[in-house]
């Protein structure tokens, strides 16, 4: 018989972007189990709301099958008294006893029929430690010191196989059939089985599946005008049993402050959608409750008088501000640590200023690199840190700095994250560009490089941020420089540079590999070879010849040969061999100056040469000189040919 | 409507009716609820305690000399401890709602992940900030360690913002409208304190003196803590009588002092780090003495 398996795992209100993982772990470490425990099951599933982390799963067996196991015993010949000592060891009768042929010879055994154990009693044992095993960033003890840890306080459990119960205990709560309902829209005691779980839930104001919870806050945001963010979007899916989305206004007489600092209120600080009219931001916001409905319209005005407050603050700050221009405020700037080795934000300034004059920056990239610091001594970064630079950018445009000066201080944090352009201008490159290599340069130096998950300068962004400027900027500058002869700054960049090619561009990982083999140093060269190598890949010749190169290095590799010499036209062979240095000779004339692409595929017509030369010549030749000829011939083929990717890093499938 | 201090006399009430001793705020300047001895020393040990109180709340950098209509140099907190929490605390802590005349089936409440953290206290824990409405009216946190100390119980601690709790229930958008009993409003209690310490924080304030002032608690402070008698040969009557609580108020008195000179701006970012570990210093060292008195006071 096969039976519906549910557990429901109810706590108090987990942080919302820890929830999609702790899940997916959950249900990773529920397949393991099933797999150990030769238990089968379908469909299984997990979901979420902030109080309840819940896996189902279908046509689990009642029990594991039964197991036979063969235990061999001593030789048939032994003596009776060693026969009657293993039959005993195995707690039967001698007669229980059968004797085996194998290839030894023939055997007492015992066939040793163990039953399976009922799933309910497995599931009992394990699912203690299994729920404890899931992992989150941050744990808690909630009934003493040594009790268990886990993201928030445990208070009931539901676990039911079938119709039954699963009886376990964790940390004082024993697993039942009840559940509870919303904190205050549904009731608390709520009994329930695998078939009415998600009716009972939704009966009592719990919109279990977090796909309906999204779809319900994305249809009624949208309706109300709302731009959805996707990330605050999760959060809300998240933070909610039963959401609701409702509209609130302010007075449009704020709408004078810049949009991004009233977006970045009603977004970071209040979780709210702002809302559009023809572009430009309208004086409303879309607030998202845990609740059915507002129909007093008290959650409307709440969250209006919060909104009033806060942005209150914001234009306060935004009008203090500008009573200081950020240039007078360069000199406060040696009050503000930067990092405690690395001095001041002063000393960071004039670094970047140099910098950006190094990195081919011209007046307008110095000016914003002296100015793009300032706004972090501004009441307004002080609340708002998360628009540092932009904060500084708004203000140099109203203090009447140059457009592309503010427009470079606006930008030179970006890119922020994987899916954040790079900054638009050249200025902002360069100021963006010098920025964090003084920080990944300074951290370095003073051994703050990020181990394992531990990056509290954010360096792996930094560095990333520098290879998507270099690329996505087309800044042909040197990597090797801009890690200022660091070699583990320049080990560190390498591997952001992999990471991008292969897990943001989709290249292929050899491919990769076999570019970066010929030089990492000017990254637009290198997405250049990269794009033309992916292009011609697919064609016929490409990858028997990536083959063929692959089988001259292992040959020149157990030759151990490394010699650099002209080939000695006199003594190729007539046939094959001096087919194919004639060949290799159109080839490398006819590359010459041509793009990557077209290089690649006039080298890529070398292929039948190639092919019937290692057919038909014999490499390890009886005449030293004409062998050592051989060796040369092949190491300039594939020297020759492998400035722009290492054709032997491909992997082929012949 | 709920004035102000009828909204504290109902949850002195409520949290009197689930076993709490009431205690009246803590007579020396503090920043949060958190720093009293009813919160900092009683959470330590294993012995269960319930308490709460409303506790003056000082930050010197968060006065606004009485212009800001949401922040305030002194604020009131109502601080509950109970320790062990119980199952229910949250349903318990809901009720506490309602009997303030909130009505949780008309409005919005959400728990937001928002872990606390003192250094200076050596203390941390992991819980929310309640929001209503959108407007943060608690904060909720699981302690799980003090003074550098492992917690045998874990406390729940609820720290409610009493203005904020007022204006909502007030519908007032500026705290010092707030009616603090019929007739009375905020303003009319409060406003001078808040105009005339902003002053003295932000501009009169000497500093030299309040370095001094500084230096001299602190070495009181450490005085006491070094002569404390940690040995088991020292006999429990002479351990239990040690000052280790009059010590505990030149910690607080360091603690008010760095804020007041932080807020004065005449401690730089560099500094600043420091400061903060002799403050912890001394507050580390106070809580391992504390637990050791209780220790011998237990035996």
């Amino acid at each position: 018989m096969s039976l519906p398996f549910l557990l429901e795992i109810g706590t108090e209100e987990i942080p919302d972007w820890m929830i999609p993982g702790a899940l997916e772990h959950l249900r990773s470490l529920f397949l393991e189990l099933l797999e150990r425990e030769g238990l089968a099951g379908q469909n299984v599933c997990v979901d979420a709301t902030p109080r309840r982390l819940v896996l189902r799963a279908a046509g689990l067996p009642e029990r594991q099958a039964d197991a036979e196991e063969l235990v061999l015993g001593p030789p048939q010949a032994a003596a009776p008294a060693a026969v009657e000592g293993f039959a005993r060891k195995q707690g039967v009768a001698a007669t229980a006893l059968t004797v085996q042929q194998t290839p030894k010879g023939a055997y007492w055994g015992y066939l040793k029929k163990t039953p399976g154990r009922p799933a309910r009693a497995i599931l009992a044992e394990a699912l203690p430690g299994l729920i404890l095993r899931i992992s989150f960033p941050k744990t808690m003890v909630w009934t003493g010191k040594n009790g268990p840890r886990f993201i928030r306080p445990i208070r009931w459990l539901v676990a039911l196989l079938g119709d039954e119960v699963v009886p376990f205990e964790l940390g004082g709560v024993r697993s039942g059939n009840r559940t509870q309902g919303h904190r205050r829209l549904g009731r608390p005691d709520l009994e329930v089985t695998c078939a009415n779980y998600e009716a009972v839930l939704r009966a009592n104001a719990v919109w279990l599946p977090a796909a309906e919870r999204r779809a319900k806050i994305r249809a009624e945001a949208e309706a109300l005008g709302a731009v959805i963010d996707p990330g605050l979007l999760e959060t809300l899916v998240y933070l909610t049993e039963c959401p609701a989305a409702i509209r609130g206004d302010f007075d449009p007489a704020y709408l004078t402050l810049p949009r991004e600092v009233l977006v970045t209120v009603m977004k970071h600080h209040q979780k709210y959608f702002a809302v559009e009219h023809n572009g430009g931001l309208a004086p409303h916001f879309v607030a998202v409750m845990n609740a059915a409905a507002d129909p007093e319209g008290l959650v409307k005005r709440g969250n209006e008088r919060v909104l009033r407050a806060r942005f209150n603050d914001a234009r306060f700050f935004w009008e203090t501000d500008q009573k200081k221009s950020l240039a007078a405020r360069l000199p406060d700037l040696e009050h503000v640590t930067f990092q405690a080795k690395l001095g001041s934000y002063l000393e960071k300034t004039r670094r970047l200023m140099a910098l950006a004059r190094e990195l081919g920056g011209d007046d307008v990239a110095v000016r914003a690199a002296e100015l793009c610091k300032c706004d972090l001594t501004t009441e307004l970064v002080k609340e708002f840190t998360e628009l540092q630079g932009v904060i500084g950018g708004l203000y140099a445009r109203a203090q009447g700095e140059p457009e592309e000066v503010a427009q470079a201080i606006y930008e030179h944090y970006r890119p922020l994250s994987m899916e954040d352009a790079i900054p638009a201008t050249r200025a902002g490159q360069v100021v963006a560009l010098a920025d964090k290599v003084d920080t990944l340069r300074g951290c370095f130096a003073i051994g703050l490089a990020p181990t394992g998950s531990r990056d509290p300068f954010a360096l792996r962004r930094a560095a990333q941020g520098v290879v998507r400027i270099l690329v996505e900027g087309k800044l042909a500058l040197s990597v090797r420089e801009l890690a200022g002869g660091n070699a583990e700054l320049a080990d560190f960049l390498l591997d952001r540079i992999r990471y991008y090619f292969r897990e943001v561009r989709g290249f292929r990982y050899d491919e990769v590999n076999a570019a970066l083999a010929a030089g990492w140093d000017n990254l637009p060269d290198l997405e250049a070879r990269l794009a033309a190598l992916q292009a011609v890949r697919p064609t016929e010749n490409f990858e028997p010849l990536a083959a063929s190169f692959k089988r001259i290095q292992n040959i020149l590799k157990q030759a151990q040969f490394t010699e650099a010499a002209p080939v000695d036209a006199r003594r190729l062979e007539a046939g094959p061999e001096a087919e194919l240095f004639a060949d290799y000779e159109r080839v490398r004339a006819a590359a010459r100056g041509l793009g990557y692409r077209e290089a690649l595929e006039t080298i890529a017509s070398l292929r039948p040469r190639v092919d019937v030369f290692f057919d038909k010549v014999l490499v390890n030749a009886p005449d030293p000189d004409v062998r050592r000829n051989r060796l040369i011939l092949l190491r300039s083929i594939l020297t020759e040919f492998s400035t722009i990717a290492d054709f032997s890093e491909i992997v082929t499938h012949s | 409507m709920t004035s102000y201090q009828e909204l504290i006399f109902r949850l002195k009430q409520y949290w009197s009716d689930r076993g709490c001793v009431i205690q009246e705020p803590y007579d020396l300047e503090v920043g949060a609820g958190t720093m009293a001895p009813e919160t900092f020393l009683r959470v330590l040990g294993p012995e269960p305690y319930r308490v709460a109180y409303v506790q003056p709340s000082r930050r010197p950098a968060d006065g606004r000399y009485g212009d800001n209509p949401n922040r305030l140099y002194k604020h009131q907190q109502l601080q509950v401890i109970l320790k062990p929490s119980p199952d229910d605390v949250i349903e318990q802590y809901l009720g506490s709602l309602e009997a303030i005349g909130i009505d949780l089936r008309k409005h919005d409440l959400k728990f937001e992940e928002d872990n606390w953290e003192s250094p200076t206290l050596g203390a941390w824990g992991v819980g929310w900030q309640v929001m209503l409405d959108g407007l943060e009216i608690t904060q909720f946190t699981y302690f799980q360690q003090c003074g550098g100390i492992d917690l045998d119980l874990i406390p729940a601690e609820l720290t409610y913002g009493l203005e904020r709790l007022a204006a909502f229930l007030q519908v007032c958008d500026s705290v010092y409208d707030i009616e603090w009993t019929p007739g009375v409003r905020y303003a009319a209690v409060r406003y001078l304190d808040e105009l005339q310490y902003s002053v003295y924080n932000f501009e009169l304030a000497d500093i030299p003196t309040l370095w001094q002032l500084f230096e001299i608690h602190e070495r009181e402070a450490q005085r006491l803590i070094d002569r404390y008698p940690r040995g088991p040969e020292t006999p429990t009557p002479d351990k239990r009588r040690y000052p280790l609580l009059p010590a505990y108020d030149h910690v607080l008195k360091c603690s008010h002092l760095f804020n007041t000179l932080d807020s004065r701006g005449a401690i730089s970012v560099t500094e600043r780090v420091g400061v903060i570990g002799r403050v912890r210093k001394l507050a580390l060292g106070l809580a391992q003495a504390w637990m050791n008195q209780q220790e011998a006071a237990a035996l």
